[in-house]
């Protein structure tokens, strides 16, 4: 036993001092990212949307409390509601663009290591475009 | 306990995967289409105060894909965090997670639903 020829082993990433097996690459990077942003969709998103809408059914007071925890007495966002907003809107862009990738992986296309590498940097690229065009549509409209 | 083989032959595979995969692809798509909808409605609207958001949420224009959306978009979550749940926790947990889920997702779609139904049918607030 003791004299165990060291093999590469997987699938961690970690394992002794923080030894990573692998190159990085951005497709894990997506990989990774897709999870987080659709779990916390799931959990925190749910439940600010139905929060949302059953604070419309209920009424003005209800609806003012949901508004009174994202934005300042003029109406403006805080940071919260910045922090939130920002947050969400990014989730669903990037989770959007991710989703849009692995349906296109499911063609069996885009596999090769060039064209594999570039579309998932491109999920980044677009889902950050549109969140500041998003955001930049509701500030000037 | 016997062999790791002995373990898993004659069990074969629970029969429902191939389906959870590709209702996970079609909701993909439905939410997509749900999304732009939505993300293009709620940006247009003139501004985000009780009146104007109740009124909006009031037509079927917007309360029958809403609740189209709280659909899709749930049963996709269900099926994407039973995947996730499944790669991480084994055992009890395993099954006490999944129902905790089950139970999640059915209470915020039903309070949902509820909502966007009671403002489209108009009721008092
Ligand atoms: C444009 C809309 C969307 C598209 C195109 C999309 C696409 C996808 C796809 C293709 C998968 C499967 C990934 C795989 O096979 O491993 C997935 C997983 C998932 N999605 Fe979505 N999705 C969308 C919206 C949403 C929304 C709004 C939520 C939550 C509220 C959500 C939550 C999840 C979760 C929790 C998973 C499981 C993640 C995992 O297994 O790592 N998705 N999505």
């Amino acid at each position: 036993m003791a004299s165990k020829p060291a093999r590469p082993r997987s699938p961690h990433l970690f394992s002794g001092p923080m030894q990573i097996h692998y190159r990085w690459s951005p497709a894990m990077t997506v990989s990774i990212v897709h999870r987080v942003t659709g779990t916390g969709m799931a959990t925190v998103g749910t439940l600010l949307l139905v929060w949302w809408l059953a604070a419309i059914a209920a009424g003005p007071g209800a609806y003012g409390v949901f508004l009174d925890v994202f934005t300042t007495s003029t109406g403006s966002l805080n940071i919260l509601g910045w922090v939130v907003g920002v947050g969400l809107t990014w989730s669903v862009f990037q989770h959007m663009m991710s989703g849009i990738r692995h349906l296109v992986l499911d063609t069996g296309a885009a596999f090769e290591l060039k064209v594999n590498r570039r579309l998932a940097v491109l999920t980044f690229v677009a889902s950050i475009a549109l969140t500041v065009a998003f955001w930049l549509f509701l500030g000037i409209k | 306990m016997g062999t790791e083989i002995g373990r898993v032959r004659g069990l074969g595979s629970a029969g429902h995967g191939a389906q959870h995969w590709w209702h996970h692809k079609l909701t993909a798509g439905s939410n997509f289409l749900l999304l732009v909808w939505l993300l293009t409605s709620i940006a247009t609207l003139p501004s985000y105060d009780h009146a104007t958001v109740r009124i909006w949420l009031q037509s079927a224009w917007v309360a029958v894909p809403m609740v189209l959306f709280i659909a899709s978009v749930f049963y996709h979550f269900r099926l994407g965090l039973q995947v996730v749940i499944e790669d991480y926790a084994h055992k009890e947990s395993r099954f006490v997670l999944t129902v905790l889920v089950t139970v999640f997702t059915f209470a915020t779609a039903g309070t949902a639903i509820f909502s966007i139904l009671k403002v489209a049918f108009g009721a008092a607030a």
